[in-house]
């Protein structure tokens, strides 16, 4: 069943039909399996890769590093369940090494960005430093290469 | 100059390859995608790619000796053991240029004027060239749907002659993905006991075979004796590019093939050799890997053409379906020209294989699941315009 998974990572909009050929289920064995994981939360949700440098839109992403203060009882969990509640967030990781949690921001400019740092990350009492590192262009991502398309070489034949 | 008049009359009768014509149709059509291609879409592990540039920092650009580095000979043949169940010899065994040039060697060092060549039909396109290059005869045998295109005692046994030299076994099968499992193979085996009949047996995809472990049917009793076994890396480990094959034999033919071999081609590319040894050494995961994501392609694509009318036996082998287009009342050239031209998709008539092809088209999963899709779904279209 975990096969499921796997290819529902790589192609989140595959058939039922084609999904249950592949493992060799039925269709609604993998239409039950796939609703019990939603149910729990193993599936969170299906998006589409977008390369939004090839969009006439403005957008700004940025990696961040926090260093916070743990908490006695819920360790790290508090501030980054706080964190994560920002729209603006698209990601909160808890990171082993030299800061604790890592965020991907983003935003419609620098300085959408740069006052978001300012004005509501810094000012909450459990964050120690920000490091703001804006991305000036994607390669790949989730595995996926951007603007890199490999063409097939191969010939035809 | 008549330049006609000057080719032999062994290349002039060599019968062109149908699948080329076709291709050569399909590259000029603009936003054409190809299910055609015969070769994985998988690019050669990285630990072999490393091993070849290593080999290369080394300042390996040598020859190695004819036969083969000694290292990868033996490589062979402890791979043979552990993953087929054969037992070779170094002694047995050359490395050729992929498994082209051993299916080459063998007929070379075999086939007299007049001597027949059984070769089940529809098949890879080389084996009858190559007999007709040499003065022999290709017998055609043709294989059934009936028989999910497996070669049957009868019909073996009904295309021997007292002339008969060599029987192509070329399982599992390009283009129809047959394979002959230990059950199909005794039957044959017992049809050549005895007999001076050699069997070419081509296992170029052995390692891609689906719901069972292949079975070469050198490992059958009295069969080693009377088989040259010609495999190679290419479809096993992606390493199409690389051309090495290599082929394994009594000694007698493999010297003798190894002689030819040595004249006409000296030894197989050096750092291709030292690439094969690390592939051989280290990448079993590399090949499930692979095959299982072939297996699910396949499952989708076999399920898919049942559900759209193009009924399709089970694919056991190889990357290839193949099949039946006789509902839409086409031949197999029409259905492939008017797909191409309407939908732009590119398959491959199965009369390019032998004539018992007519009636089926070749289609090639060593694709992309995504594109796999893309290309059913005008497929799709295509039989609904019919």
């Amino acid at each position: 069943m975990e096969r499921i998974l796997r290819i529902l990572e790589e192609n989140a909009r595959i058939s039922l039909e084609d999904l249950a050929a592949m493992t060799g289920k039925t269709t609604e064995e993998v239409a039950r399996q796939i609703d019990l994981w939603q149910e729990q939360h193993v599936i969170n949700g299906y998006k589409a890769l977008i390369d939004w440098d090839k969009v006439d839109t403005q957008r700004v992403q940025a990696i961040i590093e926090l260093r916070v203060s743990p908490k006695r009882d819920c360790g790290f969990d508090e501030i980054a369940a706080t964190i994560a509640r920002f729209d603006e967030v698209d990601s909160v990781l808890l990171m082993s090494g030299g800061y604790d949690l890592s965020l991907v921001l983003s935003g419609k400019s620098f300085q959408d960005i740069a006052l978001f740092v300012a004005k509501r990350l810094s000012p909450l009492d459990d964050v120690l430093s920000t490091a703001t590192h804006f991305v000036l262009r994607t390669y790949k991502k989730d595995g996926v290469l951007y603007g890199l398309e490999p063409a097939d070489e191969r010939e035809l034949l | 100059m008549d330049y006609a008049k000057l080719i032999s009359a062994g290349a002039r009768e060599m019968r062109p390859s149908g699948i080329r014509k076709f291709f050569d149709i399909a590259a000029q059509i603009e936003g054409c995608i190809s299910l055609g291609v015969g070769e994985p879409d998988f690019k050669t592990p990285w630990t072999i790619r490393d091993a070849g540039i290593r080999s290369l920092e080394k300042g390996r650009t040598f020859y190695t000796a004819n036969a083969g580095l000694a290292g990868l000979r033996q490589e062979i043949c402890t791979y043979l053991a552990r993953r087929m169940g054969l037992s070779y010899e170094p002694a047995e065994t050359l490395v050729t240029v992929g498994g082209s040039e051993a299916i080459d060697l063998c007929v070379r060092a075999l086939i007299n004027p007049g001597d027949e060549v059984i070769i089940p039909e529809p098949c890879f396109v080389c084996y009858d060239p190559i007999t007709t290059l040499t003065g022999g005869v290709p017998v055609p045998v043709a294989l059934k749907a009936e028989d999910e295109f497996r070669l049957t005692a009868g019909a073996l046994s009904a295309a021997i002659t007292p002339k008969t030299k060599l029987l192509i076994f070329p399982f599992p099968a390009n283009p129809t993905g047959a394979v002959m499992r230990r059950e199909d193979l005794e039957p044959i085996a017992e049809v050549l006991r005895g007999t001076d009949i050699i069997v070419l047996a081509d296992e170029i995809y052995a390692e891609l075979t689906y719901g069972g472990q292949h079975v070469s049917i050198a490992s059958l009793p009295g069969m080693k004796e009377r088989t040259v076994l010609v495999s190679g890396f290419s479809k096993t480990y992606a390493m199409t590019g690389w051309r090495l094959g290599y082929a394994c034999g009594p000694r007698e033919l493999i010297s003798v093939m190894t002689k030819v071999h040595q004249s006409a081609l000296m030894c197989a590319p050096t750092t291709s050799q030292y690439a094969a040894i690390t592939a051989l050494r280290r990448c079993d995961a590399d090949i499930e890997a692979m095959r299982d994501e072939y297996d699910m392609r396949r499952r989708m694509l076999v399920s898919r053409l049942n559900g759209m009318g193009l009924t399709c036996f089970d694919p056991q082998g190889a990357f290839y379906a193949f099949p039946s287009i006789k509902s839409t009342g086409l031949s197999s050239d029409e259905f492939c020209e008017r797909l191409l031209h309407s939908q732009k998709v590119a398959v491959v008539p199965g009369s390019a294989f032998g004539a018992s092809g007519e009636g089926h088209v070749r289609i090639s999963y060593s694709y992309s699941v995504a594109h796999l899709d893309e290309a059913l779904r005008r497929i799709e279209n295509f039989l609904r315009e019919l």
